[in-house]
């Protein structure tokens, strides 16, 4: 007697619709045109014909009203933070931020300047930090799929018991 | 201005409109901020707002010390790092006195040229895209990427290099490099043609750029345009040929000039052209400098707590934007006592708010991507 | 043409408005009276021997230790390709000049710089505003005794211990 067999396998496959979303999400983080400094060229490669990462979905959109991901590629001044909180706030929910290369992450080589802020955590939050001055193509990339791991595990549907909320204090 | 744009008198009320173009601008080519005052889609004027990337590199240079401050110069210019790398450590070499190891200048000028190439690759290329372009400026990457490869084998970088230090370089170029920047050359030469087929002698694109705001030599020199900017307005003047420095007077290269072929001289084509041809120039250079590399050691020997003696040194070299100026001034300690850097985009930037009068919206575009202005370079 | 000509002209048309010449350096130098300045660079750029068509720079040193604050101006001739400086001393406290840009444009944009980072008033330039720094900044940072502010616009200037070891 034969076996039972799934006959569908190549057609039908069955998931959970978080994981849907997820999935759909992942594989196509448009990530904003956003170059400050030295990184800028290095992710202008990555996006390259190299580099490619195209391939995991990543394509560099003019605008934050349509991107996903911010990736702060460079030194961030004082001058520019405050434009910087501006256009995170332009990007529709769920954004991701990167911060790409030393100085965005922590001043680096600048932090002895003067017109410098010491890391672009000290104005919006980030996600994924990939350090190097600049970092490489290979670097960015995994950044990205660090990014691509973590919006896999995220919720959207069915929410975790959460902690007792805390009170809000007048 | 044309005044008959305005459509006053007929009862039909128009207004100039204020709009901010940057500083986050796919077209700015980095972090650059223009307040952008239109009729419809002529502009009225258009005033530049820069640093937004000042990063205070000459008040570093108080800092830190004289070897300490050449990975700072690599910022000063990103896209051409290797001049401002060589701009500093001349200046450190003459106020010292030292004399560099010919090897080492050797190394400068191959390295130097090959960055040349690759820092006009982005120019072409994104001026290309800005215009409208796409596929040049990703055949500019690719060659770009092989340029970038050669660079970590020289020095183990690919965007800001660190290698030439005071008294020459900091890794000998190995036979092996040599061999393959030939290679190089072989696979490039041919490819330069290939973006005439692809982007220079298209039809759309000569449109886009012939007579569109040409620069006339008056205003290059009342606004001090430099480097390829000023060639493209029919000067010969190129400082490796005029105030000679390093091993530039050995080597043999025409210095292309804007002839105003399409439209007029001085305007946006002649100024893409320019770049063009030079970076053909940069090969010819290269080939010799491959070919009569001395041998000998590459740095000459350099103390390692550098003190040059009281005194100040304005020096001048030819970067990928023109003329770079490195104006040290030393007090005998380790620390530099003042880093001026002189660039070429601070001066071509300043241009824009006069020549951008009456011009379309798209064609400011054009203009800023055929100064080839670079924001590191203007706020430093 | 050499800079004890250049000088030899100016001290003849300008006569005690030229202080001195220092041709024993690297680069030699002019000092000029700053009332002078204007003059002298519309003289040098229009006279037919001298002919300095471009101000390749315009920048500033600070000394403290000498109360003064100098004024540089590099020039570059394109026709017979000599170089030269000018310095003017300004005190610190207050330091005025006349401005270039009636002579050169490109000066526009470096008085700008210069008075953004070290605060030196151009007199009679159109539109002396902060040109890097943003418009509320406090103080002008290439001067030696600058002293950061605590925070910019509510982001805290502070570095980590080990770099505030390095600022002297």
């Amino acid at each position: 007697m034969k076996p039972l067999l799934n006959s569908l396998p190549e057609t039908v496959f069955t998931t959970k619709v978080d994981s849907l979303l997820n999935w759909g999400r992942a594989s196509s983080q448009w990530y904003m045109l956003f170059g400050l400094a030295c990184c800028a060229i290095e992710l202008m490669q990555t996006g390259g014909p190299r580099a490619d990462v195209d391939r995991f979905g990543c394509v560099p959109r003019a605008t934050p009203r349509q991107s996903d991901l911010m990736i702060v590629a460079g030194t961030l001044t004082y001058k520019m933070a405050k434009r910087t909180k501006l256009l995170y706030d332009q990007m529709p929910d769920p954004k991701y931020v990167i911060s790409m290369g030393s100085c965005s992450n922590c001043g680096g080589l600048f932090q002895l300047a003067y017109s410098v802020c010491k890391g672009v955590d000290k104005v919006i939050p980030v996600d994924v930090y990939v350090p190097g001055c600049p970092p490489r193509p290979e670097a960015l990339t995994e950044g990205l799929l660090r990014i691509q791991d973590k919006m896999m595990r995220e919720r959207w549907l069915v929410r975790e018991p959460r902690m007792a909320e805390q009170p809000v204090e007048a | 201005m044309d005044e008959t744009l305005h459509t006053e008198g007929e009862g039909f009320h128009t207004e100039d409109m204020t709009i901010s173009m940057g500083p986050q601008h796919p077209s700015t080519h980095g972090v650059l901020r223009f307040v952008v005052k239109t009729d419809g889609e002529v502009m009225r004027e258009a005033i530049p707002d820069v640093g937004y990337l000042h990063r205070s590199i000459e008040k570093i240079g108080e800092k830190v010390t004289w070897h300490g401050y050449v990975p700072y110069t690599d910022r000063a210019d990103y896209l051409a790092a290797m001049f401002a790398n060589q701009g500093f450590c001349m200046a450190a070499e003459k106020l010292a006195g030292i004399e560099v190891a010919r090897r080492g200048e050797f190394c400068r000028v191959i390295a130097c040229e090959l960055n040349r190439i690759a820092s006009h690759l982005i120019a072409v290329g994104t001026f290309g895209q800005d215009i409208g372009a796409i596929t040049p400026f990703i055949h500019a990457l690719r060659e770009r990427e092989t340029i970038n490869d050669l660079m970590e084998e020289i020095c183990g970088a690919r965007l800001t290099y660190n290698y030439i230090r005071i008294g020459g370089v900091g890794y000998d170029i190995t036979p092996g490099t040599c061999d393959r920047i030939t290679q190089f050359l072989d696979h490039f030469e041919p490819i330069v043609d290939e973006y005439n087929r692809l982007l220079s002698y298209n039809k759309i694109f000569i449109e886009r750029l012939a007579h569109v705001t040409p620069i006339t030599r008056e205003d290059a020199f009342q606004y001090n345009i430099v480097g390829p900017n000023l060639r493209a307005c029919g000067l010969k003047w190129d400082i490796r040929r005029d105030i000679p420095y390093s091993v530039y007077p050995e080597l043999e290269f025409n210095i292309p000039v804007g002839t105003g072929e399409k439209g007029t001289l001085g305007d946006c084509y002649d100024r893409y052209m320019v770049r063009m041809e030079e970076m053909q120039e940069s090969c010819k250079i290269l080939r010799q400098c491959l070919k009569t590399l001395p041998k000998g050691p590459a740095i000459a020997k350099v103390a390692r707590k550098f003190k040059p003696p009281a005194g100040e040194v304005y020096i001048r070299i030819e970067s990928a934007r023109g003329d770079m100026g490195f104006y040290v001034v030393s007090d005998g300690s380790e620390y530099p006592y003042r880093v001026r850097i002189r660039t070429g985009s601070f001066t071509a930037m300043s241009i824009i708010d006069k020549i951008s009068r009456g011009i379309m919206v798209a064609d400011l575009v054009a203009l800023i991507a055929s100064l080839d202005v670079d924001a590191p370079e203007i706020d430093r | 043409m050499e800079a004890k000509e250049i000088y030899g002209r100016l001290e003849q048309r300008f006569p005690g408005k030229v202080a001195g010449l220092k041709d024993d350096v690297l680069d030699p130098f002019l000092m000029v009276e700053p009332q002078a300045i204007v003059e002298a660079c519309r003289f040098l750029r229009d006279e037919p021997e001298l002919k300095f068509e471009i101000l390749s720079d315009l920048t500033v040193v600070d000394f403290p230790k000498e109360e003064k604050l100098q004024v540089v101006y590099h020039l570059y001739s394109y026709t017979f390709r000599h170089p030269i400086v000018l310095k003017v001393d300004l005190p610190r406290e207050e330091p005025r000049i006349s401005t270039l840009e009636g002579v050169w444009k490109a000066a526009n944009w470096f008085e700008r710089e210069a008075f953004d980072l070290f605060g030196v008033v151009f007199e009679g330039h159109g539109d002396l505003r902060r040109i890097l720094l943003p418009e509320d900044w406090i103080g002008h940072p290439l001067r030696k005794d600058y002293v950061e502010q605590e925070e910019y616009d509510g982001i805290s200037t502070e570095r980590a211990p080990l770099v505030e070891k390095l600022l002297r």
